[in-house]
């Protein structure tokens, strides 16, 4: 159904970089001499944040609603309810079956869609403006996000999909590697669950998890809604209301646990048939709004972050010709999310390799960057900051983490200060205090020598 | 390129899609390139997309991957500008940058603040033709492109049986092989391989520039000529013609590889579309396409997926632009305790059902609903637009051809799609390709003593 999942060999293009390990390094810089949109924000009578870019460019709408209601609010006895929720909504709501919503989104040539992570789920709508869509459209959005049925034939359905594509997973040495990356740097912290759950818990998931779970974390009061496109501030507020105004009660907090910062050093070594060993390396990070999150975002630049400029890229693809995607990012949460480094190499190599990003790591957690380095990460984040908000989707986006996260309406203004006055002495202590080499978890899929396999506790 | 913290899914766009072509412009160097520039001026970015019309396809047998090879040897350096400095530059001027193969052209593209599109243009008119591929640099380079190939198809149980398929479906056709190369070759790949590759496809006569976002046309006409204009041209070599011999029956083939779901593929050999005026049959077989899985309502998610149960994931796919023969697939995972025969059962019904009752008008308006709705939310995307012309002008096709394609397809008729459902879905036609999944040795991999037989 996704074009990823359907085997259209024309687009069988080989790029040079795999995007994922850049994809997830983005985060938003901004510079006074760019324009940035005007952010519209005030609150729904349901209580609902709304957040409006008003853009009459083109005539299309693009919506998202947001909850505090990500896997980081899973629990282990039944971790997967969070996802299954989510996935749960566009299937079946009063008087609409999951057929009627696809095939009703589909006669005006809209798109549902949605987003799922440690900490956020939501809905995401995208349609053509003209109300004869636009209206359509957004009943069917208010109706699923407000009104969903949760049927128990479509809930027995998707279990038993998502039970066999987990199984099929426990064979893939990324999975594998997520899986395992995951529970040794986060341990017991439902940031450390598999975010759809595992086969065992998807098996025990009943409706009254999924109604229960909805109750409480699916509120208006928690609610951030996002719009941009060609509509005027009256119809965005008329919008907001509809799709906010009748969601439930509400109530479950919003906060996700502390999370054990200091971890011990670990070391898996777990056996694949795969040709290349898969390895993760990390530790909790940083959280969405840390003081220290600009400082490490351009240190992290320089490490692994910036492509092929980065020291790792340069250290074990360009010198040595050992992997092809190789990176390091801070992912930012709620909580503390994840600092990674990760890459693949064939088996022989996997050692070598992990010793060079070692080496590499230990290296500029000591010294720090170069000035010529900071001023080339520099130039880069702020020169490419209209890159950033060159479309409709990328501008919602921002106004969907800018809402969950509470950051404030000048976040793209002032981010291009804040880049530039990053010292190198800023990330070197930045980096030292937080990032520690003597303390991460490291896990290997394929390994070369499985012999040193320690079990973490 | 996506605002990557929180990625929304989104259906994509299913059908290639145009906009007003009003603020496109067109023009032939001297030299024989030809610049294609699409005005947007949402954003004060642009995109400056270089297209060579040489894909794997002008490969041949023991020398497979060169026109992937040589696309990472692009950033490795020319006599003014040393090797990893293209990446350096264009980063340090806020730019992202990349580039990709396929079967049918190689493209080279940067995504800047529009004042730096001269420095692109300078960078990538420099590697048009001062490439040095250093044998240093080619030798480690060789292995990241192998560590690309066991990434992305050696341990992946999916790209594997794409590969096999291809490799059955076309015999004499090079599509026969894949477009990263056979493991094999690539070992014997030599940088005077790449060199030898670089001087026969390389010249401006055989590229397209295309520049979108926020620019003044002339001004780019100018600074194309600058930059570009005074690379020689060189003649084209004449591509040999292929002739796949026709299929005496259905073929059948099977891979095994570690994984724990089956998983088929069924590709029918279809017409591509060259001559956007005189055919028919390709815009018949993309609504045909739509119809079976072009959106949420389509029929073989729908039935198989949610009302069978015979299969947790089920695509049809087909795209008429191809210098070369085309097919069109049908793919999926069986649901747990279905075999691949079982879904190639289901889906022969469906295939069946086409045949024989055709499609509803309703389904053809949701499927003309989406192409039309795709005109308007690609224009979100300046990459996108440049992608669409690239694409078509390195086919030999033009994006001229844009509104006379759409029209084509809105007027598809449910007649229609029934009449190349049944011409092109025989089993003559037919290549079944099934992965057998197998158990991972060492099942006890999380008791650290006992995995010690892993390779």
């Amino acid at each position: 159904m996704f074009a990823n999942q359907t085997f259209t060999w024309l687009a069988t293009v080989f790029g040079r970089v795999m995007a994922a390990g850049l994809a997830f390094a983005l985060t938003l810089v901004a510079t006074n001499a760019y324009a940035t949109p005007h952010i519209q924000h005030w609150q729904a009578k349901s209580g609902a944040q709304v957040y409006f870019v008003e853009d009459h460019g083109l005539p299309m709408l693009d919506v998202a609603v947001g909850f505090h209601a990500g896997s980081g609010f899973d629990t282990a006895q039944k971790s997967g309810v969070a996802a299954m929720t989510r996935n749960m909504l566009n299937l079946g709501s009063k008087g609409l079956s999951e057929d009627d919503i696809s095939r009703k989104m589909a006669d005006i040539g809209a798109q549902l869609g949605g987003g799922f992570d440690q900490d956020r789920a939501g809905i995401s709508l995208r349609t053509l403006s003209n109300p004869a869509q636009r209206d359509q459209a957004l009943d069917i959005m208010a109706s699923v996000l407000q009104r969903p049925t949760f049927p128990e034939k479509v809930l027995a359905r998707e279990k038993m999909r998502l039970v066999a594509k987990l199984k099929d997973q426990q064979t893939r040495p990324e999975a594998i590697a997520e899986k395992a990356f995951a529970k040794a740097v986060y341990g017991n912290h439902p940031y450390g669950l598999p975010s759809q759950g595992s086969v065992a818990t998807v098996k025990k998931i009943t409706r009254n998890d999924l109604v229960n779970f909805y109750r409480k974390h699916y509120g208006a009061k928690s609610a951030v809604v996002a719009l941009v496109g060609d509509v005027t501030r009256s119809e965005a507020e008329a919008i907001a209301e509809k799709l906010t105004a009748q969601l439930p009660e509400g109530g479950a907090s919003e906060q996700i646990p502390p999370v054990t910062m200091q971890i011990k050093a670990s070391e898996q070594r777990i056996p694949n048939p795969a040709s290349q060993s898969h390895i993760l390396i990390g530790a909790p990070g940083v959280s969405r709004t840390d003081p220290d999150y600009f400082t490490l975002y351009v240190g992290n630049y320089i490490l692994g972050g910036g492509g092929f400029v980065s020291r790792l890229m340069n250290e074990v693809r360009e010198k040595r010709g050992l992997a092809y995607s190789v990176y390091s990012y801070f992912f930012p949460l709620q909580q503390p999310g994840p600092f990674r480094i990760g890459l693949q190499t064939r088996k022989q190599s996997a050692d070598q390799a992990l010793a060079i990003v070692r080496d590499t790591l230990r290296k500029f957690i000591e010294q720090g960057p170069t000035g010529q380095e900071l001023k080339a990460a520099k130039d880069h984040i702020i020169g490419g900051f209209p890159l950033r908000i060159d479309s409709n989707r990328k501008i919602l986006g921002y106004l969907g983490m800018i809402g969950f996260y509470g950051l404030p309406l000048t976040y793209l203004d002032d981010f291009p200060a804040k880049v530039e006055k990053v010292t190198v002495a800023d990330i070197r202590d930045a980096f030292k205090r937080r990032v520690d080499p003597d303390a991460l978890a490291t896990v290997i899929v394929g390994a070369p020598d499985e012999k040193k396999t320690e079990q973490p506790k | 390129m996506r605002t990557g913290l929180w990625r929304w899914l989104v259906i994509p766009a299913l059908l290639f899609a145009t906009a007003v072509h009003a603020e496109t412009f067109e023009k032939t160097l001297g030299n024989g390139l030809k610049v294609v520039v699409k005005e947007d001026h949402r954003a004060p970015v642009v995109v400056q997309q270089v297209w060579y019309r040489v894909g794997s396809m002008d490969e041949w047998t023991g020398k497979t991957g060169l026109a992937h090879a040589l696309e990472h040897m692009m950033f490795k350096g020319t006599r003014s500008v040393p090797a990893g400095e293209f990446s350096r530059r264009i980063a340090a001027a806020g730019g992202r940058e990349n580039a990709f193969t396929s079967y049918d052209y190689t493209a080279y593209f940067q995504m800047l603040d529009k004042s730096r599109l001269p420095l692109a243009m300078k960078l990538e008119s420099d590697r048009m033709h001062n490439l040095l591929v250093p044998k240093k640099e080619f030798d480690k380079e060789i292995q990241v492109v192998m560590e690309e190939r066991r990434w992305r198809t050696d341990d992946s149980p999916h790209s594997l049986l794409s590969e096999q398929m291809m490799a059955a479906m076309f015999e004499q056709h090079p599509y026969h092989h894949p477009v990263i190369g056979w493991m094999s070759d690539l070992k014997k790949l030599t940088a005077n391989d790449v060199r030898a590759w670089y001087r026969r496809w390389y010249r401006p006569n055989n590229a397209v520039l295309v520049v979108a976002g926020d620019v003044d046309p002339k001004e780019v006409f100018s600074l194309a000529q600058r930059y570009y204009g005074h690379i020689p041209r060189r003649p084209i070599l004449e591509t040999p013609d292929y002739t796949e011999p026709p299929q005496r029956g259905i073929k059948r083939i099977v891979v095994k590889a570690p994984a724990e779901l089956p998983y088929m593929i069924m590709g029918y050999r279809a017409p591509s579309l060259h001559q956007p005026s005189q055919q028919w049959k390709p815009y018949a077989l993309q609504v045909l396409a739509g119809v079976l899985d072009g959106n949420g309502a389509a029929r073989l998610n729908k039935s198989l997926v949610r009302k069978q149960q015979l299969a947790s994931n089920v695509g049809a796919g087909y795209d008429p632009l191809s210098r070369g023969p085309d097919m069109f697939t049908l793919e999926g995972t069986p649901s747990e305790g279905k075999t691949a025969a079982d879904l190639e059962a289901g889906l022969r019904a469906q295939i069946e059902k086409v045949i024989k009752d055709g499609v509803s008008e309703d389904e053809l308006k949701r499927v003309k609903a989406q192409i039309t709705a795709d005109q308007v939310y690609k224009r979100d995307s300046v990459f996108y637009q440049a992608m669409e012309i690239g694409q078509l002008e390195s086919l030999g096709l033009s994006w001229k051809d844009i509104p006379l394609m759409l029209q084509k397809l809105q007027a598809v008729t449910a007649q229609q799609v029934q009449d190349v459902a049944r011409e092109f879905f025989t089993d003559d036609n037919l290549t079944v390709a099934v992965l057998d999944p197998q158990p991972l040795k060492g099942k006890q991999r999380l008791m650290p003593e006992g995995g010690a037989n892993v390779r």
